[in-house]
């Protein structure tokens, strides 16, 4: 499925900050643990996943650091800081109370 | 097909990929580096879920997303990448270490031009005292500098190098020896004239081959015209630092005019010569040209003022005037318009058709042409009268030579225009015409003092 835009910019945040949460990662692993997530549903044009790493290493809320691959080639990897953690809990905070709303209204309607 | 055959596909593409995604402003090398560790990733995921090769890395270059969209979405993240920054060194790491030994040479050529300036005065030559002699030498203090500096670049050989040092020499000997009356005319025509004339010797150097084989002779042109805009700007940049220099001492009662006059503005000027040069050297790929946009900017301004006035001289009937200095001044308007022509064409596509702009060019020169054939006139008539002093000859003699110029610029635009000549016919007579001016220069630093009986 294709997901509209704005929903994708708003929810990447939360999404990449949740998966380096559970331990260091570099991007091609992080898209396809996004991939595996949403059981494939979650369609993203895989190199706007940068643009917001890098966004997200300015506000400091993840630090970057250059490594290699398994088979020796460079590779980026990122870890969550401690202010990353901090906005973290803060999204999952926003984020149960917009699903609780929906889940609410659209449970009441499908009843 | 063999494995090594297939990996070499493989490679080719990926650093076909690489090259397309590093001519993005705001992609950096670093990111491509990242993004094609991802692309590697993605391929080999595909590859072992059975696709072949090429097949695995469309797909890999379709998921990762339109490029122009991409470098969008970079460009957002990373502002400031979109203005290029000149001061900082290339990604490449091989390219930065060159780039570092070329700014340290430069610099300590730069100080040496600084030292050079301030090395007469060691034995008792003080600016503010004798002027007229740093007048004649000014050229003398940087230009081999900058020679010195085209010649490492270029790796000359030994032979080229001396010959150029013989130059320099033959300028430095007949500026100094000659027995210049005070304050005469020929002494500062000499001033004048020997900067043109050694410049052409810096043109050897740049372009660090046989001039007139040389395809670089167009670049030096282009250097040519940056390097006078870069050297404006550290100019100006000087004076705030000037006029700062001396407020703030000010304040304090403390007078700083003599440091001022006697070491910021002479060792600044000479430095600055060769900064310039090596930004210009720096910069190359890294910002537009800037003549060719002034170029485009004043030519049809340029023509739309001679084209006024000589309605204006028609409609008033009013002669030109001819003042002492009016040849000059003629000259220098010919000098732009050449430099106008030579800066378009320097930028040009060769291969393109004729536009609007060679039309408006033509126009330019053509008006140029008629107003200085109608100041000749004028002149023509009140020569005897006026007399020959050295001066006048020597403006008479640049204003034929221009006027020269112009004239063939002219006819090969003319013929361009038609149809019935490529550009590189008129690229090629600008190009060849320029060490004319560079020759008669130096016929006006050595001949004219004995002529004029150094009067």
């Amino acid at each position: 499925m294709i997901l509209n835009k704005d929903l994708v910019a708003a929810s990447a945040t939360p999404l990449v900050l949740a998966i380096l949460a559970e331990g260091d990662s570099y991007g091609y692993a992080i898209i396809k643990r996004v991939a595996d997530l949403s059981g494939g549903e979650w369609q993203w044009t895989d190199g706007m996943l940068y643009p917001v790493l890098h966004r997200l290493e300015r506000q400091k809320l993840v630090a970057a650091k250059w490594g290699q691959s398994e088979i020796g080639r460079k590779r980026k990897y990122y870890r969550i800081t401690k202010d990353g953690l901090a906005q973290l809990e803060l999204q999952r905070q926003q984020w149960r109370v917009v699903d609780r709303t929906l889940h609410g209204i659209w449970s009441q309607a499908m009843a | 097909m063999n494995p090594s055959a297939v990996d070499a596909t493989l490679e080719g593409q990926i650093s076909q990929w690489r090259e397309y995604l590093r001519r993005r402003a705001a992609i950096h090398g670093s990111d491509v580096a990242e993004l094609e560790d991802h692309l590697r990733s993605q391929v080999a995921t595909l590859m072992e879920s059975g696709l072949a090769e090429d097949e695995a890395f469309l797909v890999a270059v379709k998921r990762m997303g339109n490029l122009d969209a991409l470098s969008r979405e970079f460009a957002r993240e990373h502002s400031e990448r979109l203005w290029k920054q000149l001061v900082m060194a290339p990604a490449d790491d091989d390219r930065s270490q060159s780039w570092h030994r070329d700014a340290l040479v430069a610099f300590l050529l730069a100080l040496a031009a600084a030292i050079a300036v301030k090395t007469p005065a060691v034995f008792g030559l003080h600016i503010d005292h004798d002027a007229p002699f740093y007048a004649r030498n000014a050229s003398l203090f940087v230009f081999p500098l900058l020679t010195v500096y085209f010649a490492w670049k270029r790796r000359l050989d030994f032979i080229t190098g001396t010959w150029l040092a013989l130059g320099f020499a033959a300028g430095a000997l007949f500026v100094n020896v000659y027995p210049f009356a005070p304050r005469s005319d020929t002494q500062g025509l000499s001033a004048l004239h020997l900067p043109i004339a050694l410049w052409l010797l810096v043109g050897f150097a740049y372009v660090g081959g046989p001039w007139f084989a040389s395809e670089r002779r167009m670049d030096f042109v282009r250097f040519s015209g940056e390097q006078f805009i870069y050297y404006v700007l550290i100019a100006l940049g000087g004076g705030v630092l000037t006029a700062f220099t001396l407020m703030i001492f000010e304040a304090i009662h403390v007078r700083a005019e003599w440091f001022v006059g006697l070491w910021l503005v002479p060792c600044g000027a000479a430095a600055g010569v060769v900064v310039a040069a090596w930004l210009v050297e720096a910069k190359q790929s890294v910002i537009e040209s800037m003549a060719p946009v002034l170029t485009r900017l004043f030519t049809p301004l340029f023509t739309l003022v001679l084209l006024v006035f000589i309605v204006a001289m028609l409609w008033t009937g009013k002669p030109i005037d001819v003042g002492r200095d009016v040849l000059i001044g003629f000259d220098l308007l010919l000098a732009l318009v050449v430099a106008l022509v030579l800066y378009a064409a320097s930028s040009r596509d060769r291969q393109a058709p004729p536009n609007l702009f060679d039309g408006l060019q033509l126009l330019l020169i053509g008006s140029a042409i008629v107003v200085d054939a109608l100041a000749l006139i004028a002149i023509a008539a009140r020569i005897s009268e006026l007399g020959f002093t050295p001066n006048r000859v020597a403006a008479l003699g640049e204003n034929l030579l221009l006027l020269a110029n112009l004239a063939g610029a002219a006819w090969f635009y003319a013929r361009f225009l038609c149809g019935r000549a490529d550009f590189g016919a008129l690229e090629r007579w600008l190009i060849a015409y320029l060490p004319v001016y560079c020759l008669w220069a130096a016929f006006v630093v050595v001949g004219f003092p004995p002529m004029f009986d150094f009067g």
